[in-house]
C-alpha cells in the first residue's frame, strides 16, 4: 500500500512569517523599528560599559558658542539651543520614545484586552461593572488624566508610563469586547464547548486569536500616540525631565527657535515621523499576515 | 429487550426575551435505543436545534430530565459533564460557522483530543497518527492536513466536522440538519459517510432536519416538532404510510416527487406561524388547521398512543 505522504506540520510563527515577508512595505517598516531598537540597546550597553562618560560629554554637556549651527560635516544634523549635537542627541533619545511607548501600550493592550475579553465573553454583570468603569476613564480625556496620574504619583519614568498605560486602556477594553461580542455567539464556539473546552481556553484558543486583527492594528497606532503622550507631558514638565534627550520634548523646547534654526525642529519632527509611519505600516502587515483567510 | 441509551423526559427549554416567555421546546420525552437513529423533523423555528442543545446541556434545560446510559445528566457539574462530552458529540448545520477559521484542519480534529486529555502535547507523533487515522476515516486527503477551513469546500468542511467528533469516540451524536448547508450531490455523500459510520462504531444519531426525504432514508423513529411541542412519534415507515397528525400530513404532501407529470393533492396551510412567545393552551396548531374544532383550542392536547409505537397530538385522530 502506498504511504500517503504528510506535510510538515507549520507553526503559526513560521506561517506568519513566510507571509509577511512578501510584504515588503511592512518589512521596510519591520527593518526601521528593529534598526531603532539595535540603536536603542547599543546607547544603553555603551552608558554601562562607558559608565555614561559618552553621555555627559556629548549628550547633555552645552557649548553656548556653538548654539543653533546648521548640519556640517562634524555634525551632520547640526547643534541645538545649546549647542548640543542633535544626532548624539537623536540617538540617545531613542529608548525613551520607542520602548516606553511600547511598554506602555503593551501594558495596556494586555490589560485592556483581558478585560474586554472578559467582559464580552461574561456579559451582564461583569460586563457592566467593567465597561462603566471603562467609560469613566473614557471620559476622562487621557492626557489630562496621565497628567494627573503622573501629579499625584510623582515625575518618575515609571509613573509616566503607568500614567499611559492607564489611560490607554479602556480603548483596547472596547476593542476587544467589541470583536468578542461578534465572535461568541458563532457555532466554532459552541462546538469548542461541546468538546468540553474550558472558559479560559475558549478565550485564548477561539474567541482572541480571531479578535486580534482590529487589536494590532488599535496597538501599533497607539504606540504612535503613546510617544507624542510621553512628548506632551515631557512638555509640561511632568514627563522626562530636561537634560534627558526625549524627541518629543526636544521638538517642544525648540519651536521656540523654529525660525533661527530649522534643523532642530524638523529632525525629532521626522524621527517620531519616520517611527510612527513604520509602526503603522509594520502593524498593517502583521494583521494580514496573522489572518489566514487572506493567506496567499 | 431494546437497550435505552438516552431517554428524555418532559424536557422543557424556555428563553427570556422582553416580548414575553419564549417555550421553544416545551414538555419532550422520547427513549432513544443504542445503535439506532432518532429523527427531527419541522419547520424553521419550531425548536428543532435548542432540543438537540438542550439534551447536550449547550443549553441548561428548564425543567425535566434526561437520562444517559441511566444517568440523570440534567444535574451534572461541569466536571462530570466534560467527561461525559467524550460520550455525547453534536456536528453542525453550517460547516462554515462551525470551524474555527484561525485553526488547521489538524489542529482541529486534535483540539478535541487534547480538550479531553486523550492525548498530551508531548505525545506529538501519536498524536498526528490519530489525527491522520481520522482524516482517512472520513474521507480527508492527508495532504489537506495544514489547510485552513476557508480553503476546502463545504463537503470536506463538514468532514471535518464529523472527524473532530469521532476523534472521541462518541456513543451519542447529535446530528443538527448536517447536510441541509450542502450542495445535494455531496448530501449523499456525506449521508453515506455517516450511515457508514454509525455501522461501524454502533453511534446512535439524533438526526434533525427538514428534510423529509433524508429522515425517511435514515431513521428508526422519527419525532415531528411543531413550535417547540412534539405533535407525532411513530416508526419511519408508519409515519410515512399513516401520517396521522394534520400537520404531519401537510408536510408529508410537500416533499417534491421528481415527476413533472404526477400531480400532487397538496394539503396547503393558511395562515403564519403562531408565536412561541407565551402560547395559549390548546393545540398550538389550531390556528392553521384545516380539520379544527371548538375542542381544539379548550385544553392542550396530550399524546395518545394511537397503534403500537405511533404518538399523536390530536384530538381528532
Amino acid at each position: 500500500m502506498k504511504q500517503p505522504v504528510v506535510k510538515k506540520q507549520r507553526t503559526l510563527a513560521a506561517e506568519t512569517w513566510r507571509r509577511f515577508k512578501k510584504n515588503k512595505l511592512a518589512l521596510t517598516g519591520m527593518i526601521v523599528i528593529l534598526t531603532l531598537v539595535v540603536i536603542a540597546l547599543s546607547t544603553m550597553v555603551i552608558d554601562f560599559v562607558t559608565d555614561k562618560a559618552i553621555y555627559n560629554d556629548y549628550v547633555i554637556k552645552q557649548n553656548l558658542r556653538m548654539r543653533l549651527q546648521g548640519p556640517s560635516r562634524e555634525h551632520i544634523f547640526g547643534l541645538d539651543e545649546f549647542g548640543r549635537d542633535i544626532f548624539m542627541r537623536m540617538i540617545w533619545a531613542v529608548r525613551y520614545s520607542l520602548f516606553m511607548g511600547t511598554i506602555a501600550i503593551a501594558l495596556s493592550t494586555i490589560l485592556g484586552g483581558l478585560l474586554g475579553a472578559v467582559a464580552g465573553y461574561y456579559g451582564k454583570i461583569s460586563d457592566n461593572i467593567i465597561m462603566r468603569f471603562m467609560d469613566v476613564l473614557l471620559a476622562i480625556p487621557s492626557m489630562l488624566l496621565a497628567t494627573a496620574i503622573v501629579a499625584a504619583l510623582g515625575t518618575s519614568l515609571t509613573n509616566v508610563l503607568i500614567a499611559i498605560a492607564i489611560s490607554y486602556v479602556p480603548t483596547y477594553a472596547r476593542t476587544v469586547r467589541a470583536s468578542v461580542l461578534t465572535i461568541k455567539d458563532q457555532e466554532f464556539i459552541e462546538a469548542a464547548r461541546a468538546m468540553g473546552a474550558s472558559d479560559v481556553r475558549i478565550i485564548f484558543k477561539y474567541i482572541l486569536p480571531n479578535s486580534m486583527a482590529p487589536l494590532i492594528v488599535q496597538a501599533t497606532l497607539g504606540v504612535a500616540g503613546a510617544i507624542l503622550s510621553i512628548a506632551g507631558l515631557s512638555f509640561l514638565g511632568l514627563g522626562i525631565q530636561p537634560p534627558t534627550p526625549e524627541w518629543g520634548s526636544m521638538l517642544s523646547s525648540a519651536r521656540a527657535y523654529i525660525r533661527e534654526g530649522w534643523h532642530i525642529t524638523v529632525i525629532p519632527g521626522l524621527g517620531i515621523m519616520i517611527t510612527i509611519l513604520s509602526l503603522n505600516v509594520m502593524g498593517d502587515g502583521l494583521r494580514d499576515a496573522l489572518d489566514p483567510r487572506l493567506k496567499n | 429487550m431494546a437497550d435505552v441509551l438516552l431517554r428524555v423526559e418532559h424536557l422543557k427549554k424556555y428563553f427570556d426575551t422582553p416580548g414575553g416567555t419564549l417555550h421553544a421546546v416545551d414538555d419532550i420525552s422520547f427513549d432513544l435505543n443504542r445503535g439506532e437513529t432518532l429523527g427531527v423533523v419541522g419547520e424553521s423555528g419550531c425548536g428543532k436545534s435548542t432540543l438537540g442543545r438542550t439534551i447536550l446541556r449547550l443549553y441548561e434545560p428548564t425543567d425535566g430530565t434526561v437520562y444517559f446510559e441511566n444517568q440523570e445528566i440534567t444535574s451534572l457539574s461541569n466536571k462530570s459533564m466534560k467527561v461525559l462530552r467524550r460520550d455525547m458529540q453534536i456536528i453542525f448545520q453550517d460547516p462554515f460557522a462551525s470551524l474555527n477559521p484561525r485553526m488547521t484542519v489538524s489542529e482541529m480534529i486534535a483540539e478535541s483530543l487534547l480538550i479531553q486529555k486523550i492525548f498530551t502535547r508531548k505525545q506529538g507523533p501519536q498524536l498526528r497518527a490519530r489525527v491522520t487515522e481520522l482524516m482517512d476515516l472520513v474521507g480527508l486527503s492527508s495532504k489537506l492536513i495544514n489547510s485552513y477551513p476557508h480553503e476546502l469546500d463545504g463537503g470536506r468542511r463538514q468532514r471535518i466536522g464529523i472527524a473532530r467528533v469521532l476523534a472521541l469516540d462518541p456513543k451519542f451524536v447529535v446530528c443538527d440538519e448536517p447536510v441541509s448547508a450542502l450542495d445535494v450531490s455531496i448530501q449523499a455523500q456525506i449521508l453515506n459517510l455517516m450511515q457508514d459510520l454509525q455501522d461501524e462504531f454502533g453511534l446512535t444519531y439524533l438526526f434533525i432536519t427538514h428534510d423529509l426525504s433524508v429522515v425517511k432514508h435514515l431513521s428508526n423513529d422519527i419525532i415531528v416538532m411543531y413550535l417547540g411541542q412534539m405533535v407525532e412519534k411513530a416508526p419511519a415507515k408508519e409515519l410515512f404510510s399513516h401520517p396521522m397528525h394534520p400537520y404531519t400530513r401537510a408536510l408529508l404532501s410537500a416533499i417534491p416527487v421528481p415527476d413533472p407529470d404526477y400531480a400532487v393533492d397538496r394539503v396547503l396551510l393558511k395562515g403564519e406561524l403562531t408565536s412561541p412567545i407565551d402560547p395559549v393552551p390548546g393545540c398550538r396548531f389550531a390556528k392553521r388547521c384545516p380539520f379544527v374544532t371548538e375542542a381544539c383550542t379548550k385544553a392542550d392536547i396530550p399524546l395518545r398512543e394511537i397503534t403500537p409505537g405511533h404518538f399523536v397530538a390530536c384530538i381528532l385522530v
